[in-house]
C-alpha cells in the first residue's frame, strides 16, 4: 500500500512537470509581450527593455523554463506581472474559498444525485423515472453561467432569500454550491441509477431478499455499497470538472477563489498567475484520482491496489 | 517675467459652484464594486483606469485639477513660480501636510518620489513623463544617482530645472506618477508597497482582503479641511458588472465601478427606475481609423480624404447604441484645443468617388483593415468595410488579438488601415499635446511605436515643440490656438479618419450626492471619491 502511494506520488511529480512544460510553451507562444504590457503605452523603448531584462524575458526559452522550475522546486511560483504580489500568496489567500465551494458542491451533488438516482432506479420505467432523468439531462447540459444567473435572479433578487453574490456566510455558499453541484448531480443520478439497477439484478440481492431481509435493509446494507462504487470513483475524477466549473461559477457569484483569480489573469494575460493556478489545479486533479483509487478497495475488498 | 500664483485665491474663485460648497457635512459611506482585483495602489506603478482615481485619493501631488474639470490648480504646492525661459519651476509646499503614518511631508519626499519613478529598478510605466527634467537620461539609463535637475532649497521649497521648456510640466506634476510617497514606508514594504500604500491623501487604506474587498477610511489629519466628504468607502472586487447592477437595484451598493455592461445598456437606459441615476459625460478619448501613409495607395492624400468622406459615422454610432459622439478631428470635444468650428469631412460617398478618380483609382483597389477581435470592434469594422465598398475600396478585415494589432500597427509595412477601437488613445492628462507626440508625431512613427499611420510632418513637429515651449500661463490661450491649428493642419493631410469620441455612462445610487460632473470627472475616473457625499447624513 505505502509503496503504491509512493509510486503514484512520484508519477504525480512527472505529470506536473509535463503539465508545467506544456503550459509554459503555450504561454510563451502567446504574442502578448509581458514587458510591453507592464510598461504601459507611454513607456519608452528603454523602459520596456529594462523590464524585459529584470524579468529575464530576454533569455532563451529553455533558460526561462529552467528558472521557473528552479523556483517551483523551492515553492516559488514567481510574482504576478500585474498584481505585483507573490503568486503563492494570491493562491493561498484564495484557496480556502475554493475548497469550501467544492465541499458545498460535492454535498449538493451527493444529496441530489444519489437521491434522484435511487428513486429513479427503484421506480424504473415509471413516469417519476422519466421526469428525474430528464431533469438530470438538463442538469448535465445547462451552461453553468446561465444556471448561476437564473438562480441569482430568482432566489436572490426576486425572492431575496439569499445574498446577491459575495462571500462570508453560509447563505452566501448556497447558490454557488447549487450551481456547481447541478452538473455533478445530473451525472451522479444517471450513474447511480444504472449502477443500482445493475446490482439489484445480481444473485446476492435475490438471496438477501429470499432470506427475509426487508426492502430498506436490502437496499442500504447489500445493494448500496456495491452500487455506489463507480460514484465514489467519479468524485475523484470530478475534481477536474470542478476546476473548470469554479472559473465560471466563482466569476458569476463574485466568489473569491482561485477560479476567479484564473479568469482575471487570463483576461489580462498575467502569465505567472495562469501558470500557478494551472499547476495547483493539475495537482488537485491528480490527487483526486489518487484518493479515489485509494478509497475503492476500502469499499470493495475484491479490488486490490498493485 | 515671473508668475506667482496663489492657490488660495485661485481655488476660492473656482469654488463658487454650489456643488462643491462647504456646507456639505462629512460622514456616511459608500460601496463601489469592480470586476477585477485592484492590481496595485503604488502611484509609481498603477496605470489602469480602475486604480488611477483610487491612488489619487490615497496620495497627493504638487498639482491637481479643479474637481469635475480639466483646470489645473496647486494641491500640495501652495504656490509655484515659472522662470521666464520656462525651464525652471519652483514649488512652495504647504505647511503641516502629514503622511498617514504621522510624519510631515517635505520637499525631500517629493524629490525621492520622482527619482524613484525614474529609477529603472522601479519598473514604472510613467518614467518617460519626466524626460524633460535635467539628468533624466543618466538616471533612467540606470546610472544611479539623483536627478541633477531637482533641488530641495528648504524643507518646503523644491526647484526643478528642465533641459527644455515644457508647458505640460504642471500636468506632469499632477499625474499619479508624481504623487508623493514616504521613503521609510517604501523601504519597509519593498516590492509590496503597492499592497501597503501610505500617502498623504484624503483617505487611508484600512483593510485589503485579497480578492474580496478594500476599505478606505477618512484620514483625520488631512490637510484640506472639509475633505473627504465620506468617512468610508468599501470597494468590493470580483463582482460581475451584471450582478453589480442587480445589487444596485437592490440598494446594496452605490457605484458599479465598471459601469453599465454593454449587453444591458439599452435596457438600463430605458428603465425609468434608473433614469435619474445615470450620468453621461465626455471622455478624453477618440476612436479613429489610421491609414498608413507609407503604403500605397494611402500615400495619396486624395485617397485618405476619400476614406474620411466614405465612412457613415452615424451608422457606427447606432451599432454601439449611441455610447459616443461623432468625431471629425483627433482631439475629443472636452480637450482644450478642440476646434469647435471645424467642420471636418462630411459623409459624401459621391464626393469620395470623385476624389478616388482624381487619384487615378476610379476602379477602386483592395486593402486590409486591422481590428481587435472583441465585440463590438469587428462589427464596427464591418460597417467601415461596407462603406468603403460603396466607393469601390475592397477592404478585407484582419481581426486579431489586441497585442497582435498593436504589433502590426508598429510595423512600417504591415497594416494599411487600423481601426483603433479597444486600443485607442485615452489621454493621460488634459492637454492637447498628449494626443500628438506618440500617435501623430514623428517620434511615434518608429518600429513598435503607436503612430500607426506613420505620418511624420516635420513642420508640424517643429510647431508642436514651439507650442510646448510656451510655458507662461498668461499665454495659455495662444498656445491652445497653436495646437488647434496643428490638429486642423493634420486633418488637411488626413492620416486618420476620426470616427467617434466615446461617452462615459456612470450610474450611482440615490443616496450618494454630488455634482454630476464629479461622476464623470475627466481625471478621477470613474468617480471623484474625495468629493462625493452621502445624502443620509446631511
Amino acid at each position: 500500500m505505502m509503496a503504491y502511494i509512493a509510486r503514484r506520488l512520484l508519477q504525480t511529480v512527472v505529470i506536473l512537470l509535463g503539465i508545467s512544460f506544456v503550459t509554459f510553451i503555450l504561454l510563451y507562444l502567446i504574442p502578448a509581450d509581458p514587458a510591453r504590457q507592464i510598461a504601459g503605452r507611454s513607456a519608452t523603448a528603454q523602459t520596456v527593455e529594462n523590464i524585459r531584462e529584470q524579468l529575464g524575458l530576454n533569455l532563451p526559452f529553455y533558460e526561462q523554463y529552467m528558472r521557473y522550475v528552479g523556483g517551483l522546486v523551492q515553492g516559488d511560483f514567481g510574482r504576478s506581472y500585474l498584481q505585483k504580489t507573490e503568486v503563492s500568496t494570491l493562491i493561498a489567500s484564495r484557496l480556502p474559498a475554493s475548497l469550501l465551494l467544492m465541499a458545498g458542491a460535492i454535498t449538493c451533488e451527493l444529496i441530489f444525485g444519489l437521491t434522484m438516482g435511487i428513486v429513479a432506479a427503484l421506480r424504473r420505467g415509471s413516469r417519476t423515472d422519466d421526469t428525474l432523468m430528464i431533469a438530470s439531462f438538463v442538469g448535465v447540459s445547462a451552461p453553468q453561467f446561465v444556471v448561476g444567473i437564473l438562480l441569482l435572479y430568482v432566489f436572490a433578487v426576486k425572492l431575496g432569500w439569499f445574498p446577491i453574490g459575495g462571500y462570508g456566510t453560509f447563505a452566501h455558499l448556497v447558490l454557488p454550491s447549487l450551481t456547481l453541484g447541478f452538473l455533478g448531480a445530473g451525472w451522479y443520478s444517471r450513474m447511480m441509477r444504472s449502477s443500482l439497477i445493475e446490482v439489484m439484478r445480481q444473485d446476492f440481492i435475490r438471496t438477501a431478499r429470499a432470506t427475509g431481509n426487508g426492502r430498506a435493509k436490502v437496499l442500504f446494507r447489500h445493494a448500496m455499497p456495491n452500487a455506489i462504487l463507480p460514484v465514489i470513483a467519479m468524485i475523484g475524477i470530478d475534481i477536474g470538472l470542478f476546476m473548470s466549473g469554479i472559473v465560471v461559477v466563482e466569476s458569476v457569484f463574485g466568489w473569491p477563489g482561485i477560479g476567479q483569480l484564473a479568469w482575471q489573469a487570463i483576461q489580462r494575460v498575467d502569465i505567472p498567475i495562469i501558470m500557478g493556478v494551472t499547476l495547483v489545479s493539475a495537482f488537485a486533479i491528480v490527487l483526486g484520482n489518487l484518493l479515489a483509487d485509494l478509497i475503492t478497495p476500502l469499499i470493495d475488498p475484491r479490488i486490490k491496489l498493485r | 517675467m515671473r508668475n506667482l500664483l496663489l492657490a488660495g485665491v485661485c481655488a476660492a474663485a473656482l469654488m463658487g459652484n454650489p456643488a462643491f460648497a462647504d456646507d456639505i457635512k462629512q460622514g456616511g459611506e459608500m460601496t463601489v464594486t469592480y470586476k477585477d482585483d485592484v492590481s496595485t495602489l503604488d502611484p509609481a506603478i498603477g496605470y489602469d483606469w480602475q486604480n488611477w482615481s483610487m491612488i489619487k485619493s490615497l496620495f497627493d501631488g504638487l498639482m491637481d485639477y479643479v474637481p469635475g474639470t480639466t483646470e489645473l490648480r496647486p494641491d500640495l504646492a501652495e504656490a509655484y513660480e515659472i522662470s521666464g525661459d520656462g525651464k525652471i519651476f519652483t514649488f512652495k509646499l504647504r505647511q503641516g501636510v502629514k503622511f498617514h503614518n504621522g510624519r510631515e511631508l517635505t520637499a525631500e519626499d517629493v524629490k525621492y518620489s520622482i527619482e524613484r519613478v525614474v529609477n529603472p529598478t522601479t519598473q514604472s510605466p510613467g518614467a518617460g513623463f519626466f524626460s524633460s527634467i535635467k539628468g533624466f537620461e543618466d538616471v533612467s539609463a540606470g546610472k544611479g544617482g539623483d536627478l541633477s535637475g531637482i533641488a530641495v532649497q528648504d524643507p518646503h521649497t523644491i526647484r526643478f530645472e528642465l533641459s527644455r521648456p515644457d508647458a505640460t510640466f504642471l500636468h506632469v506634476m499632477a499625474l499619479n506618477f508624481a504623487h508623493v510617497v514616504p521613503k521609510e514606508e517604501v523601504e519597509k514594504h519593498g516590492a509590496d508597497f503597492g499592497k501597503n500604500p501610505v500617502g498623504s491623501g484624503a483617505f487611508k487604506l484600512a483593510e485589503w482582503t485579497l480578492g474580496q474587498r478594500l476599505v478606505f477610511e477618512r484620514f483625520a489629519d488631512y490637510w484640506n479641511e472639509g475633505l473627504p466628504k465620506l468617512d468610508r468607502i468599501t470597494f468590493e472586487v470580483g463582482q460581475e458588472p451584471v450582478v453589480a447592477l442587480l445589487r444596485l437595484q437592490n440598494g446594496e451598493i452605490d457605484v458599479p465601478g465598471d459601469g453599465i455592461p454593454p449587453a444591458k445598456f439599452v435596457e438600463v437606459t430605458k428603465d425609468p427606475n434608473f433614469k435619474e441615476l445615470i450620468i453621461q459625460g465626455g471622455q478624453l478619448h477618440t476612436g479613429y481609423v489610421t491609414m498608413n501613409v507609407k503604403m500605397a495607395p494611402f500615400d495619396k492624400v486624395e485617397v485618405r480624404k476619400a476614406v474620411n468622406m466614405a465612412i457613415n459615422k452615424d451608422r457606427i454610432l447606432r451599432i454601439i447604441n449611441g455610447r459616443a459622439v461623432a468625431a471629425n478631428q483627433p482631439l475629443p470635444p472636452s480637450m482644450p484645443g478642440y476646434a469647435k468650428d471645424y467642420k471636418g469631412y462630411a459623409y459624401d460617398p459621391e464626393g469620395a468617388k470623385k476624389l478616388l478618380e482624381q487619384a487615378g483609382l476610379g476602379d477602386g483597389f483592395s486593402t486590409e483593415l486591422y481590428v481587435m477581435n472583441t465585440d463590438p470592434q469587428p462589427r464596427i469594422a464591418q460597417a467601415i468595410q461596407q462603406d468603403l465598398k460603396a466607393i469601390g475600396i475592397t477592404a478585407s478585415i484582419k481581426s486579431l488579438a489586441q497585442a497582435n494589432v498593436i504589433a502590426a500597427g508598429g510595423e512600417e509595412n504591415q497594416a494599411p488601415m487600423v481601426w483603433s477601437g479597444g486600443m485607442a488613445w485615452i489621454a493621460d492628462f488634459p492637454d492637447p499635446s498628449n494626443f500628438y507626440g506618440p500617435i501623430l508625431g514623428c517620434g511615434g512613427a518608429v518600429p513598435g511605436g503607436w503612430n500607426w499611420s506613420w505620418y511624420c510632418n516635420e513642420e508640424l513637429d517643429k510647431k508642436a515643440a514651439e507650442a510646448d515651449a510656451i510655458v507662461d500661463p498668461a499665454k495659455a490661450a495662444e498656445r491652445e490656438a497653436m495646437w488647434r491649428d496643428i490638429y486642423v493642419k493634420i486633418m488637411e493631410d488626413a492620416p486618420w479618419a476620426p470616427i467617434f469620441n466615446e461617452e462615459r455612462f456612470t450610474i450611482r445610487s440615490e443616496r450618494i450626492g454630488g455634482d454630476d460632473k464629479l461622476f464623470v470627472d475627466p481625471v478621477h475616473i470613474p468617480v471623484h471619491y474625495d468629493q462625493v457625499y452621502a445624502k443620509d447624513v446631511q
